[in-house]
């Protein structure tokens, strides 16, 4: 009884000080062993019309909110210009865009590498602090408890602890002879700058972005999972220029993630004693292919800014 | 000592200012230099508003370049139309330069803000707001910006066109006379609309107002 109450009152008075820690400190690779592009049957999430009316229905529906426009609907943790829904398309259901019914379902999650288990309300405070660089939710707060429900629903009849066809991005291998930076220039000014704009800056509508930033401060920060050029690469083969994805030859989708992933960011929060090369030998030296810390043009990327 | 100067200043400002002005209110409203150049406002409506009826879009606060680049594209061919097409190529690089800006300028209806976060209700809305991904289709309000009312230079209004010219203009690329956007941007989904879903989403934008959508 004494105990019980003692660790409840240490989580308590913990949570303040733990929000502005890390909540996922391994943001490395989700590896998956899915992504058939080819494949088109996929999980079919329920649809808006199916929701009940009632409490339940309404949490979905804020979750919905808070995933589509994140900074209109949960503005404390937010501190870039992005929404959840820029990664991950038709908010949150489309297959080989990390849908949310397929990763629903595979947590609390083992990973070997830190020998960590990670919960999902974990996995969703580290979208906020790395891809929307900005603080985690409080773990039982309501925008986690909302974010959970939205997932929860979309994963409906989804079978627990079973990788479901079309999670994460699809894996395109690496060109041969690597990628070429001056390539993806060019690939950007045809296909990406009418969107995005000639500076990644990407371009507004009002107060909030309609094509989101890809580079500077208002873009992800150094420690997001896009900031890997494989991963960039797999959602852009994916998923852009918007509506036609899968046209981009391999070698373009690489070329051109490199290309964005080649100009700074925002710093890296899991920063150690302010090196980043201390950084980068603990977070990015083995995880995926990235440039943090690397020299390009001879600049070092990974300052922040 | 300089205090003086400014009220001149001011002057000199204000004359090139309405020189400018005056040149393209002249074309708009008289027509241009060459008389195939038509008077835009027998058309377009004394203010650009447009003439929803006849199908003739609505000009007031579209982009001056999004403008140029239309009348450009109307002058070349890429952009076939057989009332526009001769007007266009009748206007100089100037005359279209300055009406494009003066248009411009213009206000643009104001309509209330729908994003994606909307519930949505009936066909059109559901492709304006959550496309119909299952071919490819984004939602319209992802390039058009939220009520479709228009990002930058590439990506114009719909809020504001009639129902008449916004489908005219689907069928014209599902016909294959309009190919004059960005990398088949608009062109592919288009051709992946069906009649009905022309109608529907053509009606939702045309019926946006500042009390939102029409029900
Ligand atoms: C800048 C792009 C970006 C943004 C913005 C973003 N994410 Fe992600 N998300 C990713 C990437 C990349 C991954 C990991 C994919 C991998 O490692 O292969 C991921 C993974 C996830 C996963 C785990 C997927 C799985 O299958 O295990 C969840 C859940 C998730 N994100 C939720 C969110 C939420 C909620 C938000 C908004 C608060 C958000 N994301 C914002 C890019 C983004
Ligand atoms: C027609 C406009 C358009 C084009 C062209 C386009 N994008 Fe995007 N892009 C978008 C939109 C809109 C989103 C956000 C998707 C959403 O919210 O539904 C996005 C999201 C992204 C994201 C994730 C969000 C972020 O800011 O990091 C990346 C990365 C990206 N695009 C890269 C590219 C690249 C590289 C190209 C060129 C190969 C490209 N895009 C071409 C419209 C476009
Ligand atoms: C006789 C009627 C008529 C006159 C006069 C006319 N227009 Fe048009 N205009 C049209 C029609 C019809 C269209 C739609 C063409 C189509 O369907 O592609 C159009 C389209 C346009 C567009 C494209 C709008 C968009 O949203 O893409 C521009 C720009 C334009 N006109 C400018 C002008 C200017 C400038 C003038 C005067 C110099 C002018 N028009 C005179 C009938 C007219
Ligand atoms: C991937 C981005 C994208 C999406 C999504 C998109 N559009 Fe467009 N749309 C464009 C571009 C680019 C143009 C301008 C073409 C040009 O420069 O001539 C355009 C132009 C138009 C026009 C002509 C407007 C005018 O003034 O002449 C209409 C009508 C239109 N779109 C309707 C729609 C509808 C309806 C949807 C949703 C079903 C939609 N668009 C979705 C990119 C897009």
């Amino acid at each position: 009884m004494k105990t019980h109450t003692t660790a409840l009152l240490l989580m308590s008075l913990g949570f303040p000080v733990l929000a502005d820690d890390i909540a996922m400190e391994d943001q490395s690779q989700i590896l998956t062993g899915a992504g058939d592009p080819a494949s088109s049957k996929y999980f079919q999430p329920p649809k808006e019309s199916e929701l009940p009316d009632n409490t339940y229905g309404q949490l979905v529906q804020q979750g919905r909110a808070i995933f589509v426009d994140t900074k209109t609907h949960a503005p404390d943790y937010v501190g870039n210009g992005l929404a959840c829904a820029n990664c991950h398309l038709e908010q949150g259901r489309k297959a080989n865009s990390a849908p949310l019914w397929a990763a629903y379902t595979m947590y609390p999650a083992y990973r070997k590498k830190n020998d960590k288990v990670n919960s999902y309300a974990e996995r969703l405070q580290g979208c906020f602090q790395f891809s929307m660089n900005g603080k985690a939710p409080e773990a039982d707060g309501p925008v986690i408890a909302a974010l959970s429900a939205y997932s929860y629903w979309l994963a409906t009849g989804a079978p627990t602890g079973q990788e479901l066809s079309g999670r994460a991005y699809p894996e395109v291998p690496q060109p041969e002879g690597g990628y070429d930076l001056a390539k993806g220039e060019q690939v950007y000014d045809a296909q990406c700058a009418v969107c995005h704009g000639p500076n990644g800056e990407g371009q507004k509508s009002g107060d909030l972005y309609v094509f989101p930033p890809l580079w500077g401060a208002d873009s992800f920060n150094w420690g997001a999972g896009m900031h890997r050029i494989n991963t960039a690469a797999a959602f852009i083969k994916e998923n852009m220029p918007l509506g036609k994805g899968g046209t981009l030859p391999d070698e373009d989708a690489w070329n051109v993630a490199a290309f964005m992933n080649s100009h700074e960011r925002p710093q890296d929060p899991r920063l150690i004693d302010g090196s980043v090369e201390k950084t980068r030998d603990k977070y990015h030296a083995n995880d995926g292919v990235n440039l943090y810390g690397e020299i390009v043009n001879g600049k070092m990327l990974g300052k922040g800014i | 000592m300089n205090v003086p100067l400014w009220p001149l200043a001011g002057l000199f400002l204000a004359i090139s200012v309405s020189a400018h002005a005056a040149d393209a209110a002249a074309v708009y409203s008289k027509g241009g230099t060459n008389p195939a150049a038509m008077a835009c406002a027998t058309c377009h409506g004394a203010e650009g508003e447009g003439m929803a009826a006849a199908g003739f879009p609505r000009l007031a606060g579209l982009s001056a370049n999004y403008m140029r680049k239309q009348l450009a594209d109307f002058a070349s061919g890429a952009r076939a139309n057989p009332i526009m097409q001769p007007i266009a190529a009748a206007l100089s690089h100037e005359e279209a330069d300055a009406v494009s800006t003066m248009l411009a300028d213009k206000p643009q209806p104001q309509v209330e803000r729908i994003d994606r976060t909307a519930l949505v209700d009936g066909p059109g809305e559901s492709l304006a707001l959550s496309g119909a991904w299952d071919r490819n289709i984004p939602e319209c309000v992802a390039c058009h910006g939220p009520s479709g009312t228009g990002v930058g230079d590439a990506f114009p209004p719909l809020a504001g066109q009639s129902a008449q010219y916004l489908s005219s203009q689907l069928t014209a690329w599902r016909q294959g006379t309009r190919k004059n956007d960005p990398n088949d941007l608009m062109g592919q989904i288009a051709r992946s609309l069906t009649e009905d879903e022309v109608t529907a989403v053509s009606t939702y934008f045309a019926g946006l107002t500042d009390k939102g959508a029409a029900k």
